[in-house]
């Protein structure tokens, strides 16, 4: 296998919060490493609050990682080269309203990013290129003096995508594009990720909470528990033979609209709350909501373990 | 087709309205017409069109404009100079005392019989024979202006404190906040009147300087106002950054690589302009409210330069006699107060995003 586009080893990303006199540490991703291929897609799902949009951020260094390293095309990414890295990594924001300053019109948003970093000689060439990158995202020319307010939930992802593409990046890290959307938009907006990659051969990192979206656009899909990833492996291996019981649990309940099926499959509903961050379970996160749970999941945290395939997940019993 | 619309009332559709014959295509024209959304304005026109829309707004537009106007123009056409005794023929003018608006003393009258030409005393003139119209507008200039720079002073002060303490956050910013606090606890007119006393003993200026030009009490004032007032405006504009900063527009600058003095000037700032531009002016009438009470109880600007509330003061030694003398220059204060009111909650309705349908 050719070498990997963006390697993650090890992330770890901790938050002081305060309660009352003491500080206690929020563990919001813990340990997590995973790579992403030239051109492909690795799908990140997980409930909410558990730690995916972090995961995004502490990559791209919007926060400081407090361990754990990053690696791009080889290159280990610090703060020193971040400026630079940032034109071959860029993110899409999970909420298209508040990600688009205000007192911008679609072309200053679009331009930022050439502006910050001189990509363009003149006015005029930065003027085509933002028609281009607008056109590239399906939005009209004419739109261009307009402010983000002025459109739909839709048309402002649209302009954030345009944003991220305008530096020409590698990677890009897509928060939950789509869940701020109407289901029929959500498709189409999802479509065009699929169509810009095979043109322009970009890596995705696609966060999402709903399974059925990131399998239909990833490679790869990791799940993720409480700031650890319990599995990765290829999309279609993940949806047929799901190993770790959270897995499970989550392909259970996606909807399909096969009658069937879904005769046919039991539905497994968790039992009890996510616990809180700041007071994880011993050994294993899962346990406490877990079916197979022993003695031994209480005492030690099992780390990922290879099934075959490039399939991983951290079980001791499955 | 049949028309099955059979009752007058019914609510089923009329489908005979929708034969083929009674649709013109749409032309290319009209098409792209459908295309464009509605009117794109700037932010900036969008919030001027509905303060003209607001007609408290613009009666308070109209007589400020009338006032500096007046001000401007006033002391080019009368002939008279706010500290200048009145003299006829180059004898001191000892009648003209206290005239009441539109009278001549005796001298002028009989100045005027013998063919001369006086300029008629508007307002009248006061207990030192001065021409008191020219002293209300002198006194409107300088209270105006001392509300004007007092709120840029209180502005720069404010707006340097408050995006600093904002925009670093954490320990610096508990840090400076509590300095807030510690002086909005003091009693303010306390600490203005001990200040002003203080700071007039003190001050000096090399002569012939600006400074100098102003005088020590208008200096002081300013200072005044500057060391205490900006209190309020740094709070403000730190709660409008820390407010913006939480924006992910501004994580997203920062995923773009975009450099702290970018964001702070492409994105912070115009963020919390408008509200910056709101609260200044509604510090002017505050400002000129509150120098006029100190010209009023005897600390404002000097004698002899008049201003609003000096003048208001010296016109309650013959307040039975001449009441004319307090109702000019409280009128004037009144009316610029209110119109800067005025404006200002226009200017918060006009501009205020939360306010925006
Ligand atoms: N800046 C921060 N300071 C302190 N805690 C934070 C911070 N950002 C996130 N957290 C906490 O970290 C955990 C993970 O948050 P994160 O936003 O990554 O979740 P998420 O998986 O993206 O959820 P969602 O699907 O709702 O977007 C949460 O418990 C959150 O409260
Ligand atoms: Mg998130």
């Amino acid at each position: 296998m050719s070498e990997p586009l963006v390697e993650v080893k090890n992330l770890k990303q901790y938050f002081p919060v305060r309660s009352g006199m003491k500080t206690q540490m929020l563990k919001a991703v813990d340990d997590v490493s995973f790579t992403v291929g030239q051109g492909e897609t690795l799908g990140l799902v997980g409930e909410s609050g558990c730690g995916k949009t972090t995961v995004g951020r502490t990559l791209l260094r919007l926060y400081e990682p407090t361990a754990g390293e990053v690696r791009f095309d080889g290159e280990l990414v610090t703060d020193k080269n971040i400026h630079a890295m940032r034109k071959q990594m860029q993110m899409v924001f999970q909420d298209p309203y508040s990600s688009l300053d205000p007192r911008m019109t679609v072309e200053d948003i679009i331009g930022e990013p050439l502006d910050v970093h001189h990509l363009c000689s003149g006015r005029k060439e930065r003027r085509e290129k933002i028609l281009e990158l607008m056109s590239y995202v399906g939005l009209n020319a004419e739109h261009a003096r307009r402010y983000a307010h002025e459109f739909s939930g839709g048309q402002r992802q649209r302009i954030g995508i345009a944003r991220a593409l305008a530096v020409n990046p590698k990677f890009i890290v897509c928060d939950e594009p789509v869940s701020a959307l109407d289901v029929s938009i959500q498709a189409q907006v999802i479509n065009m990720f699929e169509e810009l990659q095979e043109k322009l051969g970009v890596a995705y990192l696609f966060i999402a909470h709903d399974l059925l979206v990131v399998h239909h656009i990833s490679r790869r899909i990791a799940v993720m528990y409480l700031g650890k990833i319990v599995e990765i492996a290829d999309a279609d291996e993940l949806n047929e033979h799901p190993i770790h019981p959270y897995t499970e649990s989550l392909l259970s309940a996606v909807p399909i609209p096969d009658p069937e099926i879904t005769r046919a499959r039991q539905r497994i509903i968790l039992e009890g709350d996510v616990p809180s961050p700041l007071n994880m379970p011993s050994g294993c996160a899962f346990r406490t909501r877990c079916r197979y749970a022993t003695e031994q999941c209480t005492r030690e945290c099992p780390a990922l373990s290879n099934r075959g395939g490039g399939h991983q997940v951290a079980c001791w019993n499955r | 087709m049949e028309n099955p619309k059979k009752h007058l009332l019914s609510a089923q559709i009329d489908l005979s309205k929708f034969s083929e014959a009674n649709f013109i295509p749409a032309t290319e024209d009209e098409k792209r017409q459908q295309d464009v959304m509605s009117e794109s304005t700037t932010f900036f026109k969008d919030g001027m069109r509905k303060l003209f829309k607001n007609p408290l707004a613009v009666a308070s537009l109209i007589v400020l404009a009338c006032i500096i106007l007046t001000i401007i123009v006033a002391p080019m056409i009368v002939p008279y100079r706010y500290e200048e005794i009145l003299s006829v023929n180059g004898r001191r003018d000892k009648g003209a005392k206290n005239l009441a608006p539109f009278t001549y003393s005796e001298m002028e009258q009989k100045y005027i019989a013998e063919g001369g030409t006086r300029f008629p005393h508007i307002f009248g003139t006061d207990e030192q024979c001065r021409d008191y119209f020219i002293r209300v507008v002198y006194g409107t200039r300088i209270s105006l202006s001392v509300g004007f720079f007092a709120s840029i002073i209180v502005l720069i002060i404010g707006m340097l404190y408050g995006s600093i303490s904002g925009y670093l956050g954490g320990r610096v910013d508990l840090i400076m906040m509590r300095i807030v606090d510690i002086i909005y606890s003091l009693p303010d007119m306390l600490i203005i009147i001990l200040l002003k006393v203080v700071l007039d003993e003190r001050l000096s200026f090399p002569a012939g300087s600006f400074l100098a030009k102003l005088g020590t009490s208008m200096v002081s004032l300013f200072i005044v106002f500057g060391l205490l007032y900006w209190v309020g405006m740094a709070r403000l504009i730190r709660g409008q950054i820390l407010s913006i900063k939480e924006n992910e527009y501004i994580l997203a600058a920062r995923a773009i690589g975009a450099s702290s003095g970018r964001i702070i000037r492409k994105h912070i700032i115009p963020n919390c302009l408008s509200v910056i531009i709101i609260s200044t002016a509604l510090q002017i009438p505050s400002a000129i409210f509150t120098e006029s009470f100190l010209s009023f109880v005897g600390i404002g600007v000097k004698a002899p330069m008049p201003s609003l509330g000096s003048l208001a003061n010296a016109a309650r030694e013959g307040l039975q006699s001449y009441p004319y003398k307090l109702i000019f220059p409280a009128l004037m204060i009144c009316l610029i107060v209110l119109s800067l009111n005025l404006l200002g909650d226009g200017l918060r309705d006009a501009f205020d995003p939360k306010l925006r349908r």
